[in-house]
């Protein structure tokens, strides 16, 4: 019985000819991750279980993007906990802190630090973005975390998986989020639960990098383990320039089982917003009456990009932000934060009434940096809309596109890019 | 293993984001995570909760964010363990990682202030109130020998 390239990848790295679904593997871990809300409690856990050093000082990452530049004395004392662990462990190099950090998972393909054939565990539920690099990657618990830490190995379940077939091409305004907004309509937040999704036909060579990045990001919106797509030129070229390591390509068997096969055609997605309180509540603007909103967010792993931003900036430049909503854009990275700057477009979201924060994940998870009132709608280019995500618990979120939201932040409600 | 406890009942799709907001992860102390749990969904939770009492709910419970604050609240609130129709697959993990008994088998019949006893050996869950029972699979036996050994880290021996 053929593989699927998930599987193939977690043969590979437990050293076995074949792994089926349901086998549960004792598997190599080429990469750790780890950030400030989820790193204090595996470094505590690490110390407890009389762990003393990490297994490879090259291997493990910590990423302090979640409530930095700190928003308080707690999180102050946890960052500075990471920073001297990471000291102490010998890979302070390692350890992304302000002015050079950016949300992680917008960094680690960005320093050439995922390549396609590697298999990644962090502890944070979006560490499945790097299935765009054609990667195997999964979020993990704390303990998780520590564990790999100390012995390079993680448990895990080999999933069986579904296919999406995709052909065609991206209309005008649509984009990768449309794509996975338009999946989660389809299949709903448990449709893929425990399983890989696996991107494959022709229509994968029309998708931007940035695109399928947004889109594997939020595989875990469907439940999925992972999600991933298969190497070709565009993955190699990303990778090329970002990195000296050599990508190792895995191709899914042509007999290779899934559990569901679901052709989806490009060229048919429209643009879609995520209703509250859940991804899967996607609507075609076809569906969606007027809707008056406060707040608006570009930014994120999903959607923080420079793609993201340059598609935000040619919305708004030269337009003003409605009267009464707030409009917070954050690029990603610092990276994309110098290039976006080089390009103006930081001067076109400044002088459309925008305000333009340093890296963080900030108000993606009502940490920081935009937080909601009781009864406030932003549209946001993240990817969770739960209850209280992003503020108030009586508050409402709307996942979009970088293009609805920054035509709905000049429109004053939700509305479409035209 | 037997335990036998209250239902406190959840319905589907009950997220990381409800269980323990991320307003209040800028901190790993359990009693404070404990304190708030469930907060934005029930608020009802913390102050009637008691030690043993089963938390019940439908599909996908855990879904969202990797935080192992959530289990770790639930446990650290009182819950001797949580039965629901199926887990997100971090919560599932995370859960059997810091030693949350979960079982996963049909739990439409049950309701809130249901007595239940769940025998995880024979894979049995009694319904005293209703006086029904329901089969569930036991852990595999490598997921077993977690448990068994108090925890993921436990298992492993500490490492080097
Ligand atoms: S941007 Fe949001 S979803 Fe992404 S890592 Fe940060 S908090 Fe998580």
């Amino acid at each position: 019985m053929g593989m699927t390239m998930t599987q193939k990848i977690l043969a590979a790295h437990c050293g076995e000819k074949h792994v089926e679904a349901g086998q549960i593997i004792l598997a190599d871990v080429d990469l750790v991750l780890g950030n400030d809300i989820t790193t204090p409690v595996a470094i505590n856990e690490f110390n407890k279980a009389g762990c003393t050093g990490v297994y490879d000082q090259n291997k493990v990452v910590f990423v302090m993007d979640h409530f930095t530049p700190n928003k308080d004395i707690k999180a102050a004392e946890q960052c500075k906990q990471m920073r001297d662990f990471a000291r102490e462990k010998g890979f302070a190099h390692h350890c992304f802190d302000v002015g050079e950090v950016g949300v992680e998972h917008a960094l680690l393909p960005e320093r050439g630090m995922v390549i396609p054939g590697d298999l990644v565990i962090g502890a944070d539920s979006h560490t499945c973005t790097y299935g765009a690099l054609s990667a195997f990657s999964t979020g993990v618990g704390s303990t998780d975390m520590a564990a790999a830490m100390a012995t390079g190995k993680v448990w895990l379940k080999v999933p069986s998986a579904i296919k999406f077939n995709l052909t065609g091409k991206l209309n005008k305004h649509v984009y990768g989020k449309d794509v996975i907004l338009h999946i989660l309509g389809m299949i709903g937040v448990d449709g893929a639960l425990y399983k890989s999704m696996e991107f494959a036909g022709e229509g994968v060579s029309a998708l931007s990098m940035s695109d399928r990045l947004c889109i594997a990001n939020m595989a875990i919106e469907c439940g999925a383990k992972n999600g991933i797509f298969p190497v070709d030129e565009k993955t190699l070229e990303y990778v090329y320039a970002r990195t000296k390591r050599t990508p190792v390509v895995y191709k899914a068997d042509p007999d290779a089982v899934y559990e569901r096969v679901i052709d989806i055609d490009l060229s048919a997605v429209r643009q879609t917003v995520a209703f509250p309180h859940l991804p899967e509540n996607a609507r075609t603007f076809d569906e969606i009456p007027d809707i008056p909103i406060d707040q608006v967010v570009i930014g994120s792993c999903t959607n923080g990009r420079l793609e993201d931003l340059i598609i935000a900036a040619d919305i708004l430049r030269g337009k003003k932000v409605a009267k009464g909503v707030r409009c917070i854009v954050i690029p990603a990275t610092q990276k994309i934060y110098l290039e976006a700057m080089e390009m103006g477009l930081l001067k076109d979201f400044v002088e459309a009434g925008c305000a333009v924060s340093t890296p963080t994940c900030g108000p993606c998870l009502g940490g920081h940096m935009g937080v909601l009132a009781k009864g406030e709608r932003c549209v946001a280019t993240t990817n969770r809309n739960f209850v209280g995500r992003m503020g108030h618990p009586e508050s409402e979120v709307y996942l979009a596109s970088p293009a609805v939201a920054a035509a709905s932040a000049i429109a004053g409600k939700i509305a479409p890019a035209e | 293993m037997n335990i036998k406890g209250t239902v406190i009942k959840y319905g589907d799709n009950v997220d990381t984001d409800v269980i323990i907001p991320a307003r209040y992860l800028n901190t790993s102390d359990e009693k404070e995570l404990a304190a708030h749990c469930m907060e934005d969904l029930d608020r009802t939770f913390v102050t009637r909760v008691r030690p043993g009492d089963i938390m019940v709910a439908g599909t996908n419970f855990g879904c969202g964010s990797s935080r192992e604050h959530a289990p770790l609240a639930i446990k650290t609130s009182g819950i001797a363990c949580v039965a629901a129709k199926s887990f997100a697959r971090i919560f599932y993990r995370n859960a059997i990682n810091i030693g949350l008994p979960i079982i996963e088998c049909d739990t439409d019949a049950i309701d809130e202030g249901d007595t239940l006893e769940i025998d995880f050996d024979k894979g049995e869950l009694h319904n005293l109130t209703k006086n029904t029972t329901a089969k569930f699979a036991p852990f595999p036996p490598f997921l077993q020998d977690i448990i068994k050994a108090g925890g993921l880290l436990k298992s492993i021996g500490g490492g080097k």
